[in-house]
């Protein structure tokens, strides 16, 4: 028997989508197992109310510990988690995808002596034992994680786990007062979520021009704007170019932006990294134009165009206008 | 205040990696070179020296691995660093996550740094989670990805983005945080930077000389197993268009395009 203890986060009165994610998967490996899935929150007493906590029920946790804390850190929920996992004797804690799991899963690696593995896409259970599915080398190859630790610590792939409301079960709800380690206190939120950049919206679009760093300036831009205009699209980014300032947070696609699925998807000047992979693989039809012949998204488009972006996409963008005004 | 770098020599990004499947380890041989997300906490630890914010006495660059990474060290002290330390022991081969932030905490322990410094994520082993397990050890305030830093009094201000949108922290010092790429723009090092670097001090450290417990390193310790290898359901390769005719190849894009009902 071993019992499951997964980390939901939570921001603005909802649990984020991979949490509820992992608590499914939490639930239906617990059950193989023969065990239970809890959840533990942390946040704000006003951020967390009864109801909010009770819902993670529907997704199969039968029992939610709820932690006063600062959110959006992660060393306050390692101690929490540590000191539940040592109260219960859960063998497992699992994290659904996102930034702050992989803080949240590494300090606990540290603090349990426990085996971690990351970037996780499949949990099995073989001979009562969790093994993880770890696919390494750009995704050629997949590895099978065994855990030789009391604890195993399993960090999921952003969108690995699917979230199931199975029932309208409830969960039991426990406060649990932890007494946080000095160093944890010592990072201090000043402000969270904080959005940069126009507000679009490229999640309901059907297509998507997206540009990374190989645009080589905030002005490249222009170009997929007027491609995206003519194919009657959205404009995404990677987050490289995000960061760099040169395009808007809320086009942002992979790890900390969007995941998204359209019709099609065409990727200008971006390499294809895993990060950025996990948020538009879903995509339909993946079209690439990128000057590396070598470049890892090659691997996963249907169209593949070796060449320079800032001659290509001009020229593409008046022959689709001049086809769709044929 | 003393700034350490963790740095890790990985294989060079143009080179095929793969996995060696009688030991379920990453195959390391092959041309190697610094790890590219760690030049850019070098460039942030001489940044923050340059600046002026703060008087920083020395940036040491860190290591774990085979004789080989002293190259990575020799990088690392030639972007700026001071002076390496290079944690080399058989013992250790085959550490995983785990055992391998257990062991550089102890060698940093021991250095009492007031900064500790490292990339997000290396380029081999696409982990980002080496900086939170050495926070904990070292039970110190940790902040990963982090793409500003600004001194203020004796606390560093990071924004980084996470999963709402940018977050902006007060991380008090001593701390370890990790950088993403789009913190700074690295330096090339000099000529003479290149030549000098065999002359700045390096100091071997065997596991039993940095006080590291055997029992918690190595490939027979690691407490998560890689094994049994297989390839994914690969998907159907995609056609490729070499642009050689422009004219051509956007013809090609829209007739593809149109196959597909996509410029309906």
């Amino acid at each position: 028997m071993m019992s499951i203890l997964v980390y939901a986060l939570h921001h603005e009165g909802a649990f984020n989508k991979n949490s509820l994610g992992a608590v499914t998967e939490g639930a239906r490996l617990a059950v193989e197992l023969g065990g239970e899935c809890h959840a533990l929150v942390l946040g704000e007493p006003a951020a967390l109310g009864d109801e909010l906590c009770d819902s993670l029920g529907g997704h199969g946790a039968t029992r939610v510990f709820r932690v006063e804390g600062p959110e959006g850190l992660a060393q306050p929920v390692v101690d929490a988690m540590a000191q539940v996992i040592r109260e219960q004797g859960h063998g497992c804690a699992l994290f659904g995808g996102g930034l702050l799991g992989f803080e949240i899963g590494a300090g606990l690696t540290a603090r349990l002596d426990a085996g971690v593995c990351m970037e996780v896409t499949g949990v099995r259970v073989q001979d009562g034992k969790l093994v993880a599915e770890r696919p390494i080398l750009q995704d050629s190859s997949v590895s099978d994680v065994h855990f030789r630790s009391d604890v195993g610590v399993i960090i999921g792939r952003l969108n690995a786990f699917e979230p199931k409301a199975a029932s309208d079960a409830t969960a039991t709800v426990e406060d649990v007062s932890v007494e946080f380690a000095p160093h944890s206190l010592k990072a201090r939120m000043v402000s969270r979520g904080e959005q940069r950049g126009a507000d679009v919206n490229i999640e309901d679009a059907d297509i998507l021009v997206a540009g990374g760093r190989g645009l080589g300036k905030a002005e490249g831009f222009d170009a997929l704007e007027d491609l995206a205009g003519v194919l009657g699209g959205a404009v995404a980014a990677t987050r490289a170019v995000v960061d760099a300032g040169w395009y808007s947070y809320a086009a942002q696609i992979g790890q900390t932006g969007k995941t998204v699925s359209p019709k099609l998807y065409l990727a200008a000047g971006i390499s294809g990294a895993i990060q950025h992979k996990v948020g538009m693989q879903g995509s339909e039809h993946i079209v690439a134009i990128n000057k590396d012949a070598n470049a890892p998204i090659f691997e996963f488009s249907d169209l593949g165009v070796v060449g320079d972006l800032n001659k290509i996409v001009p020229k593409l963008t008046e022959a689709v206008k001049a086809r769709k005004g044929a | 205040m003393k700034i350490c770098v963790l740095v890790k020599e990985v294989p060079d990004a143009a080179v095929e990696k793969r996995i060696n499947p009688s030991t379920g380890r990453l195959d390391r041989g092959g041309e190697k070179n610094l790890n590219p997300f760690d030049t850019h906490a070098i460039e942030a630890a001489m940044q923050l020296k340059e600046g002026g914010a703060v008087t920083v006495d020395e940036v040491v660059a860190v290591t774990m691995g085979p004789a080989s990474a002293v190259r990575a060290l020799h990088k690392a002290v030639s972007l700026g660093a001071d002076r390496s330390v290079h944690l080399s022991d058989a013992a250790l081969e085959g550490s995983d996550v785990n055992g391998t932030g257990y062991a550089l905490a102890q060698v940093l322990a021991a250095e009492a740094p007031d900064l500790v410094l490292l990339g997000q994520q290396s380029d081999d082993g696409e982990c980002y989670t080496i900086g939170a397990v050495v926070a904990d050890h070292l039970r110190m305030p940790s902040l990963t990805q982090v793409i500003r830093i600004d001194v203020e009094d004796k606390a560093l201000r990071c924004e980084r983005q996470a999963e709402y949108g940018y977050d902006t922290v007060i991380v008090e010092l001593p701390a370890v945080i990790s950088v993403g790429d789009a913190i700074n723009e690295p330096r090339y090092p000099s000529l003479k930077a290149i030549m000098g670097a065999k002359k700045k001090p390096l100091e071997t450290k065997a596991a039993v000389d940095a006080g590291i417990a055997p029992e918690r390193v190595g490939y027979e310790h690691a407490r998560a197993h890689c094994a049994d290898f297989t390839a994914p359901a690969a998907k159907e390769a995609g056609r490729i268009i070499e642009d050689e005719d422009t004219a051509q190849t956007v013809d090609q894009i829209v007739a593809w395009l149109d196959e597909r009902k996509l410029l309906a």
